[in-house]
C-alpha cells in the first residue's frame, strides 16, 4: 500500500530541551492516525512539525512520497499540500462560510467553483448556511465549516489539533463519528492529536501514544487497550489496577486474584515476579462466587459503578458492575476474574504511587 | 538589643527560634553586567536579522505586485486605505493645526522683540512643510495605524488564522502584509499635505488674530517663504515614513507570540518601533539633505 505519510525518526527540541525525540510511524493513504498523550507530551509540536511551521532537528518527512523536511531542509507549509484544522477553528472571520470554504481553493471556473464548494458545504450539512458569518454559527457548526474548508483544497494529508476540545461532551462524540465519516467518505488521510481517549477510539484507525516527546506505541485501537507496550501506555490509556504476581508456567501466573490463565503478553520465564494489569472490566461481580472483596471506594458512573476492591492480601483492583447492583462501602461482594490476554511487566518496570485525589485513585500513575 | 522593650526581645526571640528557610528566597541572580551586554547584543543582532529579512520579504513580494502576481483582496486594499486615509484625518487636522498654532506662538514671542512678526509665517510654512507634518502624520500613524495592523496580525496569530492561511497555500505576506504596507505608503504623503496645509493655518490663526497681520500678508510671505523642493523633501519623508510605521507595525503583529497578552506586547512594540525608526530616519534624511545641500 502506497503510504501517503511517513514519518522517520525526528526529533525536535528549543534550547538544549527535546521536545520530541526520534518519533517514526508510518501512515497509509485513506488511513485516520491519532496521536493520543497528556498536555505538554509534544503532540502538538509534532503536528505543527508535520504541517511544516517548524523544522526538525534530525529525522525525515515524507508526504506522497517526497520529501519534505530533513535537517536543514523544509518544504515550507504552503507547498506542502496538507489541510490542517485548528483546535479555535480560525475561520476567517471576514468571510461567509461559503468563502472561507471556497478560499483555499483555487484552479477552477467561477461556476465548477461554486458548485464545489455547494456540493463541500452538503457534505458537511451546512447547504443552508454558506451565506452567514462564522460569528453566527454555533461550535459544531463552525468545527464543520473549518473542516470543509481544509478538505476543500483536496489536500494530501489532513491534519487536526484537538478538533473537538472547545466542544460539550455530547456533541464531542457525535460530531467526532461524523468526522470520521467524512473523511472516511473523501477518501483523506488524516492525522489527529488529542488528549481525549474516548475521541481516539472513536475516530481513529491507528493510534500512537506519545509521551515525553516519544512514542509509546502506533497501534490500533483494540491492541493499545488491551496489549499496551509498556506501563506508560497502561496508565495513560484507560483505567485499572497491577497487582504483583509470579509465573507459574508459560500460561499461568499466580497474584491476588488467585491462578490466572492466558496468553501472555510478553514471555517471561517461569518464577519471575510481574506486574499484572487488571481492567475494571476483567473483574466480574458474581454475588455466589467464593473468593471475595471488600469494597473501599466507589464511584457512580450511571449504567455502572466502578468499584475500587480490596483483595484477602491487601492489593486493590478496579471493578466495573452495573449500577443496579447497589453495594456499601466496607461491604464483601464475589467477584470472579476474566483475562484471557495477560498484559504483564517485569516487576520495577512499572511503579505506582497512589493519587492524591481519591475520586482518582482507580487511575494510576507511572512514577519510576 | 538591650535597651529594647520586653515585648520587642521576646518577638525577636520568636523569630529568631525558626531557622531561615534557605529554598523560598528568591534565586534570580543578577547576571555579570559582561554577560549582561553580551546578550542585549546578541538579542540585538538576532531582532535586525529578523527585521532584515521581514523587510525583504516585504519588497519581494512588492515586486510581485509589480509584475501583477500578488494575490490579494481588491477590497481588503480599499478599506485600509479608508482606515490610514479618511479615518485618521480628524486626529491629524487637530494635531497640526495646534503644531502649526505652537510654532507660530513660540516664533512670535521671539520675533516680535524685532518686529519681524511677520517672519511667523516664514518659520510655520518651512518648518511644517519640510519637516514637522510628515513627522507629525507619522507619529500619530506609528501610534493609530502601526498599532491597529500589530494588533490585527497579531490577533490573527493567536486565533491560528495566519497558519490557516499559510496551510491553504496562501503568502500571508502578499494576502495580509502587502495590501496594508500599500495603503499605507500611498496615503502617508496625501495625509501629509493636508497636515502641512492646516499646520499654515494654525500659524495664519496666530498671525492673524494675535500678531495683527493681515491675511493677504501672511499668504504672500509663506508663498515666498516655502520652495516647492521643501515639498517634496517633506512628502519624501512621509513616504518612508509610511513604509517605516507599516513594516514596524506588520513585523510586530506577524512575531506575535500565541496568547492573549501578546498582542499587547506586540502593540506596544509597534509604536516604538514606529516611533523610534520615524525619528532615526528623521535625522539620517536631515544629514543627507543638508549634505546633498537641498
Amino acid at each position: 500500500m502506497h503510504s501517503t505519510l511517513e514519518v522517520k525518526n525526528i526529533s525536535k527540541g528549543y534550547h538544549n530541551h527535546m521536545v520530541i525525540s526520534d518519533i517514526a510511524f508510518t501512515l497509509h493513504k485513506g488511513e485516520i492516525g491519532c496521536f493520543l498523550g497528556p498536555s505538554g507530551s509534544g503532540k502538538t509540536t509534532l503536528l505543527r512539525t508535520i504541517a511544516g511551521f517548524e523544522e526538525v532537528l534530525s529525522g525525515e518527512i515524507w508526504v506522497g512520497g517526497s520529501r519534505v523536511a530533513s535537517r536543514g531542509f523544509s518544504v515550507p507549509p504552503e507547498k506542502r499540500h496538507i489541510g490542517m484544522l485548528f483546535q479555535d477553528y480560525a475561520l476567517f472571520p471576514h468571510m461567509t462560510v461559503f468563502e472561507n470554504v471556497g478560499f483555499g481553493v483555487r484552479s477552477m471556473k467561477d461556476l465548477q467553483k461554486k458548485t464545489y464548494i455547494m456540493d463541500q458545504l452538503s457534505t458537511v450539512g451546512l447547504e443552508g448556511v454558506a451565506r452567514k458569518y462564522p460569528h453566527e454559527l454555533s461550535g459544531g457548526q463552525q468545527q464543520r465549516a473549518a473542516l470543509a474548508r481544509a478538505l476543500a483544497p483536496r489536500p494530501r494529508l489532513l491534519l487536526l489539533d484537538e478538533p473537538f476540545s472547545n466542544l460539550d461532551v455530547a456533541l464531542r462524540e457525535r460530531l467526532s463519528m461524523d468526522v470520521r465519516e467524512i473523511i472516511k467518505e473523501q477518501r483523506a488521510t488524516a492525522l489527529m492529536v488529542t488528549h481525549n481517549q474516548q475521541e481516539a477510539f472513536a475516530m481513529a484507525d491507528r493510534i500512537g501514544v506519545i509521551s515525553d516527546g516519544s512514542l509509546q506505541q502506533w497501534d490500533d485501537a483494540h491492541a493499545i487497550y488491551h496489549r499496551p507496550a509498556n506501563g506508560s501506555v497502561a496508565a495513560f490509556v484507560g483505567e485499572g489496577a497491577l497487582l504483583p504476581g509470579t509465573v507459574i508456567d508459560s500460561r499461568r501466573v499466580e497474584c491476588g486474584l488467585g491462578i490466572l490463565e492466558g496468553s501472555f503478553s510478553s514471555p517471561c520465564p517461569i518464577g519471575c515476579s510481574v506486574d499484572i494489569l487488571i481492567r475494571p472490566e476483567d473483574v466480574i461481580h458474581e454475588d455466589d462466587s467464593p473468593f471475595k472483596a471488600m469494597i473501599i471506594h466507589k464511584t457512580f458512573r450511571g449504567p455502572n459503578i466502578l468499584y475500587t476492591l480490596s483483595l484477602r492480601n491487601g492489593d486493590s483492583v478496579l471493578a466495573l458492575v452495573p449500577s443496579h447492583h447497589q453495594h456499601r462501602i466496607g461491604q464483601e461482594i464475589g467477584i470472579r476474574p476474566q483475562v484471557e490476554d495477560i498484559v504483564l511487566y517485569a516487576r520495577g518496570e512499572v511503579c505506582l504511587t497512589e493519587m492524591p485525589d481519591p475520586n482518582e485513585r482507580h487511575k494510576f500513575q507511572v512514577h519510576c | 538589643m538591650e535597651g529594647l522593650p520586653q515585648g520587642v526581645q521576646r518577638l525577636l526571640a520568636l523569630a529568631r527560634a525558626v531557622p531561615e528557610k534557605k529554598d523560598a528566597r528568591g534565586k534570580t541572580r543578577r547576571e555579570p553586567l559582561l554577560t549582561r551586554i553580551g546578550n542585549a547584543a546578541i538579542e540585538f543582532w538576532k531582532s535586525s536579522g529578523e527585521m532584515f529579512g521581514f523587510m525583504g520579504e516585504a519588497f519581494g513580494a512588492f515586486a510581485k505586485l509589480l509584475r501583477g502576481k500578488a494575490s490579494f483582496r481588491r477590497s481588503d486594499l480599499f478599506l485600509f486605505i479608508q482606515q490610514s486615509g479618511a479615518d485618521a484625518l480628524a486626529i491629524v487636522s487637530l494635531i497640526s493645526f495646534l503644531v502649526g498654532l505652537i510654532l507660530a506662538f513660540v516664533g512670535a514671542i521671539q520675533l516680535e522683540l524685532f518686529g519681524a512678526q511677520i517672519y511667523v509665517a516664514n518659520i510655520v510654512g518651512i518648518a511644517m512643510v519640510r519637516v514637522m507634518g510628515a513627522l507629525m502624520t507619522g507619529i500619530i500613524m506609528a501610534g493609530r495605524t502601526g498599532a491597529a495592523f500589530a494588533a490585527q496580525l497579531g490577533t490573527m496569530q493567536v486565533n491560528e488564522e495566519i497558519d490557516a492561511l499559510t496551510t491553504m497555500g496562501i503568502s500571508p505576506m502578499e494576502y495580509l502584509v502587502l495590501p496594508r504596507m500599500l495603503a499605507l505608503v500611498l496615503m502617508m504623503p496625501l495625509l501629509c499635505l493636508y497636515a502641512d496645509l492646516v499646520g499654515i493655518l494654525g500659524g495664519v490663526v496666530v498671525g492673524v488674530g494675535m500678531l495683527d497681520l493681515n491675511i493677504m500678508e501672511y499668504y504672500i510671505q509663506t508663498r515666498a517663504a516655502v520652495k516647492l523642493g521643501y515639498l517634496w523633501i517633506g512628502l519624501f519623508h512621509s513616504f518612508v515614513f509610511g513604509i517605516l510605521v507599516a513594516l514596524a507595525g506588520c513585523l510586530r503583529g506577524m512575531q506575535c507570540g500565541r496568547s492573549a497578552s501578546a498582542v499587547g506586547d506586540a502593540t506596544t512594540s509597534a509604536v516604538v518601533t514606529g516611533i523610534v525608526s520615524i525619528i532615526a530616519a528623521t535625522a539620517v534624511l536631515t544629514v543627507i539633505f543638508n549634505a546633498l545641500g537641498i
